[in-house]
């Protein structure tokens, strides 16, 4: 059989889409997107205060709880992902296996089924509060995402940069976090930043733990109101209004990081 | 005159593949030591295993009275004594020049990072570049990375400095700006393993030259010897090839 050459590459984020600079015209999809959701926001509670307006009265803590979730979530994911991350590089066979089933078991459960694990599961042991069991089992399942990218990253330095430290004496643990991971921190961070907004809109699972984030602030207005179309329109809107504004910025960052490496 | 490293029948295999074949060489104090030879006949691999970025499959390597190869070598200690350069130069690039040089004593050695630096800056100027120390490696010409690296090994303060095809990356101008920082060294007594194309430039400067071909050393000599009146038909034949192209 004739071997078949693959020319083309197929990239697809699970996030939003990052807007690049060539995406620059006045009508971009990230701006019809992000404007036309803002002007929505300004419009809907100007032309019917009596749901919208209220509701946008209700859901800002709901917000707050939004960012806590996800803040506390993403820092813990990477704390396990450079872990597993370094586990998945290592030379000591033991360690290099543990770290390979841990993204193996987690990547192939989902989240979903993780919150309810944690949470009402693990009940029978520990009674862990709904805010803990939903930042443990977040970032648990981020930090297998995360930790596939710092390893993707870290093998992406060429191999001479950690010869050269073993040549000037440095242990593999000295180079490693002296040499390699700095020099990784240009390639992650991008990938990193789509795995920070996937997780902030994967954070509204944890409604369903009675967390009072975003949609489950959401949900409570609507079961005293009844309006569930004109609320989970706003609370849509609400969404894509934060990972639009968020993908921006790790557009920024990234085009930054591209300027300073040409500068230095 | 004491011997530096001693290379005593060495073999090294990669799986099916022989590298090294009972390989033995002596280099003195201020050798300049020169390995000459085609692609894939195992110099790169000697090199590497003198310092153990490779592990010998059998035989015995001694830096001094150190055993590279055996089980209980130190081989951080190894690594400090033998400054390694590479062909694609593997600057840090994420540090300035002067950070490259002061790193390794830093982290390594131990030593205080006022002095690291004064004796960073010392090299520098040995290699002609002391207007770079706040430099990133990737604004400097190939021929001044390699320079730089070269200063990065002498801050360890090496007992012997392996150069692994130093040249092989750089046009013809750098290449000679290279060598004579490697003739400077050479003059003031280091001891050097060379591995090099540059045939001219083992004329000038060998000490000693080795050709090795097919994981084997073929004929050992000084430099007269092997360019001059080489023995080996091999030997003549590689020659031949080389010096004509």
């Amino acid at each position: 059989m004739a071997k078949i050459n693959i020319k083309t590459k197929i990239e697809i984020t699970d996030g939003v889409l990052i807007p690049g600079r060539d995406d620059a015209s006045l009508f971009s999809a990230w701006r019809i997107a992000f404007y036309g959701a803002i002007f929505m926001l300004i419009l809907l509670p100007v032309l019917s205060p009596k749901p919208y307006w209220d509701l946008l009265k209700f859901v800002p803590d709901g917000i707050l709880r939004t960012f806590q979730v996800t803040i506390l979530s993403i820092f813990f994911a990477l704390v396990i992902g450079l872990i597993i991350g370094l586990g998945r590089i290592s030379r000591n066979v033991f360690i290099n296996r543990i770290s390979t089933v841990y993204v193996e078991v987690i990547r192939g459960i989902p989240l979903l089924v993780q919150l309810f694990y944690i949470y009402y599961a693990l009940a029978k042991f520990v009674r862990i509060s709904d805010i803990t069991s939903a930042v443990i089992a977040i970032a648990i399942c981020y930090g297998a995402y995360i930790s596939e990218i710092f390893r993707a990253g870290i093998q992406s330095i060429p191999k001479g940069q950690m010869e050269a430290a073993l040549a000037l004496g440095f242990t593999r643990t000295q180079a490693i976090f002296r040499i390699v991971l700095p020099q990784t921190l240009k390639v992650v961070l991008p990938p990193i930043g789509n795995e920070f907004i996937a997780l902030l809109k994967d954070s509204s699972l944890v409604s369903i733990l009675a967390v009072s984030d975003l949609l489950r602030r959401g949900r409570e207005f609507a079961s005293t109101s009844f309006d569930y179309f004109e609320t989970y329109t706003m609370i849509a809107i609400i969404y894509l209004i934060l990972t639009l504004f968020f993908s921006r910025l790790v557009a920024i960052m990234e085009e930054r990081m591209k300027t300073d490496a040409k500068q230095s | 005159m004491p011997s530096r490293v001693k290379v005593i029948n060495v073999s090294k295999n990669f799986d099916d593949v022989i590298a090294l074949k009972n390989v033995s060489l002596e280099v003195k104090k201020g050798d300049v030591f020169f390995i000459i030879g085609s692609s894939g006949s195992g110099k790169s691999t000697l090199l590497r295993c003198i310092n153990r970025l490779e592990n010998v499959s059998s035989g015995d390597i001694w830096i001094e009275e150190d055993l590279v190869t055996g089980p209980k070598a130190n081989i951080r200690l190894i690594r400090e004594e033998t400054g390694m350069v590479f062909q694609s130069f593997n600057l840090f690039p994420h540090l300035t020049v002067i950070e490259n040089i002061t790193l390794a004593p830093r982290i390594v050695k131990k030593t205080d990072p006022k002095e690291a630096e004064e004796n960073a800056r010392i090299l520098l100027k040995r290699v002609g570049l002391s207007d770079k120390e706040k430099a990133y490696p990737e604004q400097l010409s190939g021929g001044q990375q390699q320079r730089v690296a070269i200063a990065r090994a002498l801050a360890m303060n090496p007992k012997v400095i392996l150069f692994d095809e130093p040249t092989s990356a750089l046009d013809p101008e750098m290449t000679k700006e290279v060598l004579d920082v490697m003739l400077d060294l050479a003059k003031e007594g280091m001891t050097m393993i060379v591995v090099s194309h540059e045939m001219g430039f083992a004329k000038a400067a060998a000490t000693k030259v080795v050709y090795m071909d097919d994981a084997e050393v073929i004929e050992m000599g000084t430099p007269d010897e092997i360019f001059n009146h080489p023995k080996k038909e091999r030997t003549q034949r590689f020659l031949k090839n080389v010096l004509r192209a």
